[in-house]
């Protein structure tokens, strides 16, 4: 009869719903779900490894708290306070960049020495390479102006803006300043106001004066 | 490896940018990793899942930047995870080593699965390879026919018709 044969159908599928559904939710799928996470794990390294990511990504402890570092083939392309949203950072790579990004720790791991040295004061240079493709035309003199003061000085935004052939746009050099896709890497925190204020910073004042201070630039606040 | 076509409708994914390509790839890996690493426990078994798991989403990584930011991505990875699965199994088969045990089928080797899951696992693992494909792209990887078509490349109506015959078969194992 059709009608018992549809019926017996309608109760396989309901069987192997119903399967799939506890196959999902018992402790055994709490093994499979580890077993990806490891598998995924091993999958990024391995990218990571064979040079198959256009962009690399993996966060780094520092005095700050948590940043997030990613780099290409290149070098590094971004440098991300704990306060920015991981997604939108990774989001905007993947729009400016490309898409494939892979969270890869070991890719990370040169970057993330460099960066202990410094922040323990046994670092004065960057020696990573870096990649510039996310800053503009205008912003790539002004950051590279930033870029050749010296560990421990400091510029006025209006020498920098000189020093990057547009003497008038102070202002301008302040945005592209603040718009630095690497802050601590490229030294944004070592351009202050002319008056000796130390002025904005895209991480905070504190941590610009906490910087200069690391730095030898100005007397630690008493 | 070609998108293929079918993979190219239905919603946006969660997370994915207004405009552009598809969501950063990690994300794409975080949010289909679960669904692919089941498929592939439940063709290859457990010994196999891991290379299985790198070559799908290896070959995914490969054409990643041509998807649209609209793409079916669940479907198109499952696609590229089911190809393979059969990859593997067919070389596996040329080796002539045994099939993996039915423990393996879903993954649960650290709990006994209620016993009629067991014995319908079993069954499905049994069916012809077509037969199994779309019965477990249907119900496991909860793939709508159209997609399931794509994935094993033949049409829906075909599919559907492979789909009716695994069922049929299934019968015997589930209490009416």
């Amino acid at each position: 009869m059709i009608s018992e044969a549809s019926n017996d159908i309608a109760a396989v599928e309901d069987a192997l719903r119903r399967a799939a559904a506890r196959g999902r939710s018992s402790a055994g799928a709490d093994a499979a779900r580890r077993a990806a996470a490891q598998a995924s794990t091993r999958l990024g390294q391995h990218i990571a490894d064979e040079g198959l990511a256009d962009v690399s990504y993996a966060s780094a402890d520092s005095p700050f708290g948590r940043l997030l570092l990613a780099a290409t083939r290149r070098g590094l392309v971004r440098v991300a306070f704990p306060e920015e949203d991981e997604d939108a950072m990774l989001e905007s790579l993947a729009q400016r960049v490309s898409p494939r990004i892979v969270e890869a720790s070991s890719a990370m791991e040169p970057i993330r020495r460099e960066l202990d040295e410094y922040f323990s004061g046994r670092r004065r240079e960057f020696a990573l390479p870096l990649d510039w493709r996310l800053v503009g035309p205008f912003g790539r003199r002004v950051l590279g102006v930033t870029a050749e003061i010296p560990y421990g000085g400091v510029m006025s935004y209006a020498e920098v803006a000189a020093d990057a052939g547009s003497p008038r746009a102070h202002r301008a050099a302040g945005n592209a300043l603040g718009a630095n896709p690497m802050p601590i890497v490229i030294p944004c925190h070592r351009v202050v106001r002319s008056g000796g204020a130390i002025g904005n910073y895209g991480g905070g004042p504190e941590r610009k004066r906490w910087l200069l201070e690391l730095e030898g630039a100005i007397a630690p606040q008493r | 490896m070609a998108v293929s076509a079918a993979s190219a409708i239905a919603t946006r994914p969660a997370g994915a940018p207004a405009r552009g390509g598809p969501p950063p790839f990690q994300r794409f890996l975080d949010a289909h990793r679960d669904a692919v690493w089941r498929l592939l426990i439940s063709i290859v078994g457990p010994a196999e899942a891991e290379d299985c798991f790198q070559e799908t989403f290896i070959a995914a990584l490969r054409s990643y930047p041509r998807l649209r930011h609209d793409s079916n991505l669940r479907a198109w990875v499952l696609t590229i995870a089911h190809r393979k699965a059969l990859d593997a199994h067919r070389a596996r088969a040329r080796r002539a080593l045994p099939v993996a045990d039915v423990a393996a089928v879903d993954g649960r080797r650290e709990s006994s699965p209620d016993p009629r899951d067991e014995q319908l696992w079993q069954a499905v693992h049994e069916l012809p390879p077509r037969q199994r494909s779309v019965v477990l792209l249907r119900f496991l990887a909860d793939l709508p026919h159209g997609e399931i078509a794509a994935a094993i490349g033949c049409s829906e109506q075909a599919a559907r018709r492979s789909l009716h015959e695994g069922l049929t078969k299934l019968r015997k194992v589930v209490p009416a």
